[in-house]
């Protein structure tokens, strides 16, 4: 990458998000799709009604799983699209690692926050 | 000092084949993962009454998000087909000295994502 010249050492982080993004890929290529029609078909059809919808958010198994997908989501998310910028010539943005990291660890404390207030 | 000797490229690249589009579709497949992950979080809140969870409900039945979700649907089968084309070149499995046939693996993988499909729509609707 171009801004390795000033690296002192491996990028010791670098594995790690890469581990987050292929976590977060598999776990949104299994799930993503199924969650759609949930909230995107069978809620505006009247498959589900409110009270079973928010029954099942409440559900302390369900905020578990809901907290680790925003998680997940947002990992994969901020490794795949800030290459995507680089690649779209939006390279200064891209390089800003902290703001898309950042961001997915700010969205998964607030999703854990509204878990735990619950 | 070192230069950066990279040729400049025009910014619309991958409009020049349809690969390169197709590998862009595919990366901003990740922005329906991120538009996802902030209806869950927006989910989070209603379910506990901030805002309320009509507001929330009422939402989802809206033209608004019935259009977005069919957006976020299209690119989530898209990320999901591609992801299970690479999972054969990601993970490499030897049987003694054969390897497993690439078509074995992405079908296995095809195969669980219809079971989690289908287990997932069971334990929400059923």
């Amino acid at each position: 990458m171009a801004d390795a010249g000033m690296k002192r050492g491996p990028d010791r982080g670098a594995p790690l998000l890469w581990l987050l993004f292929a976590g977060g890929g598999t776990v949104a290529a299994m799930l993503l799709p199924v969650m759609v029609l949930v909230t995107g078909v069978a809620v505006p059809a009247e498959w589900m009604s409110e009270s079973n919808l928010v029954s099942l958010i409440r559900n302390p198994l369900t905020r578990l799983v809901l907290v680790g997908l925003v998680f997940f989501f947002l990992f994969h998310w901020a490794h795949r699209f800030r290459y995507a910028l680089v690649d779209l010539g939006f390279g200064p943005l891209g390089r800003q690692a902290w703001l898309f990291y950042g961001t997915a660890v700010a969205g998964t404390i607030l999703a854990g926050l509204a878990a735990v207030r619950m | 000092m070192s230069r950066e000797l990279t040729r400049p490229l025009p910014r619309t690249w991958w409009l020049k084949k349809t690969s390169y589009l197709r590998f862009m579709i595919r990366e901003l497949t990740s922005l329906a993962v991120f538009a996802y992950a902030l209806l869950l979080i927006v989910a989070l809140w209603s379910a506990g009454g901030d805002p309320s969870f009509s507001t929330f409900y009422d939402f989802l039945n809206s033209p608004v998000s019935v259009s977005l979700h069919v957006v976020v649907l299209g690119l989530a089968l898209y990320h999901t087909g591609t992801w299970i084309a690479l999972t054969p070149k990601v993970m490499v499995l030897w049987r003694d000295d054969e390897q497993v046939d690439p078509d074995v693996i992405a079908g296995v993988t095809a195969i669980l994502f219809l079971l989690v499909t289908g287990g997932v729509l069971w334990l929400t609707l059923a």
